[in-house]
């Protein structure tokens, strides 16, 4: 099978650390400002950035449905911080989870922390939290993989990885690898049933 | 497991400052346009008194806003707010940092406090941008602790063309400094008047270790995509927004611009019917009458 092409959605935010992080670990990588772009793509990253301003781009690029779209065909979708709060049930609605903005404070209130990350191995993540926010609320298929403070950070449902913090600030490449895993056997089980996108 | 948190470490300054990227910070002086700024899709305000046309035209002493005005704007709007310190007035930033604005801008815009000495940016938690007009000073900033850099351009003109100087100096500077041999940096070092290894680091990387915004004098939407495709990685506006006919519309245009900066259709489709842009200024009559403000804080 060919490279996995992965979009990250470049309307506001870290979305370049995204780009160098997923072509170091060997994908193709496109960004993707219009409906468009998201053509052909095996997943979907939306980065951190503010929610308001991403949210907007959204809608006035008529992106909204085309993501879900995207969803609904196999397509993977990683979210980081403002993309956790995007990908919410208050917004795409790609996973059954409700985040809360802001959670753990202004910027002075921002912090860097070791995480035990479930399916990560033993050895810890290191977590950016900037103006982070966390779960409030998640549905019962939802998996919490990490947490700090007792607040679930990183979650999964299905093809969507959400997370608080920002891995694309780190050089620890191990939840990227993560999402191109996950995104890899969302393809091969896209293919295996005939639904050539 | 271990649990270390750190809070304040250069990751977590800059950090915020790559959340901005691709975005647009607006200058805003009551609660009321912070909300327009926040509805039009800023990615943060910047909470001050007078937009710099305004301090420009009326002289005097410009300081550090009235705490209780940027609390009521931190209070109105959910986006990061930033606040401007003077130069070298390490005592307002301390007053900034106790009402936990999130960035605190040391600014050529206020008047200096200080003629030889900028902030010990270091020695705060919350994180700083600054003001430059070429390599040198973004490098010596960033030296000092600066964990943003934005052109210094001439705040409350709305003239692009120190912006557009400015950041060019500081991207020429880069690759400049990016074909050098290692032999060749402490000499470099010297002429930019910058610490070595921020030098040696800029040399390596081929690109500032902070995110570069552009600052003074947009006030269309084809200034801040013009600004975008000569390098910026955000667009700050001061009175080029709330200064014009139509704030609202003209605020959306910018941020839509600065988002799809390299698609001239979707530029222009932003740029009709936004009524009359703010009222520009010629710079060389300012030069003559000594009122630059990027002269200030080298």
């Amino acid at each position: 099978m060919p490279e996995l092409l992965l979009g990250v959605l470049a309307i506001q935010g870290g979305f370049e650390a995204h780009l160098r992080m997923l072509r170091s670990l060997g994908a193709e990588v496109r960004e993707v400002r219009s409906p468009g772009d998201l053509e052909g793509l095996d997943g979907l990253v939306i980065p951190g950035g503010e929610s308001t301003t991403i949210s907007m781009g959204i809608e006035s690029g008529g992106l909204a449905e085309p993501i879900r779209a995207l969803r609904r065909s196999g397509g993977t979708i990683f979210g980081t911080c403002a993309g956790m709060i995007v990908c919410d049930d208050a917004h795409l609605g790609l996973i059954d989870a409700t985040a809360a903005r802001n959670a753990f404070g202004r910027q002075l209130q921002s912090f860097e922390a070791d995480l035990a990350v479930e399916g990560l191995g033993d050895e810890a993540l290191r977590g950016v939290f900037i103006r982070a926010p966390w779960i409030e609320r998640h549905g019962p298929g939802v998996e919490v993989l990490a947490s700090h403070e007792g607040r679930p950070v990183a979650v999964r449902e299905g093809g969507v990885l959400a997370c608080a913090f920002h891995p694309e600030l780190t050089d620890d490449p191990r939840l990227h690898a993560l999402f191109m895993a996950m995104t890899t056997s969302a393809r091969e089980r896209v293919v295996s049933e005939g639904d050539f996108r | 497991m271990r649990q270390v948190t750190e809070r304040a470490t250069f990751r977590v300054k800059t950090g915020l400052a790559e959340m901005l990227k691709g975005g647009v910070i607006m200058d805003v002086v009551t609660p009321e346009q912070a909300r327009i700024a926040e509805d039009a899709g800023a990615c943060a305000v910047m909470a001050l008194e007078r937009v710099p046309s305004d301090i420009r035209r009326d002289g005097g002493v410009a300081r550090m806003s009235d705490p209780a005005m940027i609390k009521g704007i931190q209070e109105a709007v959910s986006i990061p707010v930033m606040a401007k310190a003077r130069i070298g007035h390490f005592a307002e930033a301390q007053v900034l940092q106790a009402l936990e604005v999130d960035y605190i801008d040391e600014s050529e815009v206020l008047t200096p406090a200080d003629e030889r000495h900028h902030i010990d940016k270091l020695a705060f938690e919350v994180p700083f941008v600054c003001g430059a007009t070429n390599l040198g000073e973004a490098l010596r900033r960033i030296g000092e602790g600066a964990a943003m850099i934005r052109s210094k351009g001439e705040a409350g003109t709305g003239n692009v063309v120190e912006a557009v100087r400015h950041m060019r100096e500081i991207i020429a500077g880069i690759k400049r400094l990016s074909q050098l041999g290692p032999e060749e940096l402490s000499a470099a070092a010297k002429e930019h008047q910058a610490p070595l290894e921020v030098v040696h680091e800029v040399a390596d990387k081929g690109r500032l270790p902070v995110p570069l915004f552009c600052a003074g004098g947009i006030a269309t939407p084809a200034d801040a995509a013009l600004m975008m495709q000569l390098g910026a990685e955000g667009n700050f506006v001061g009175s080029g927004i709330f200064k014009s006919a139509d704030p609202e519309r003209r605020a959306r245009a910018i941020v839509e611009a600065t988002t799809h900066f390299s698609d001239p259709e979707r530029v222009a489709a932003a740029s009709i019917g936004l009524g009359e842009a703010m009222p520009g200024l010629e710079i060389s009559e300012l030069a003559a009458a000594d009122a630059l403000l990027q002269d200030r804080g080298a």
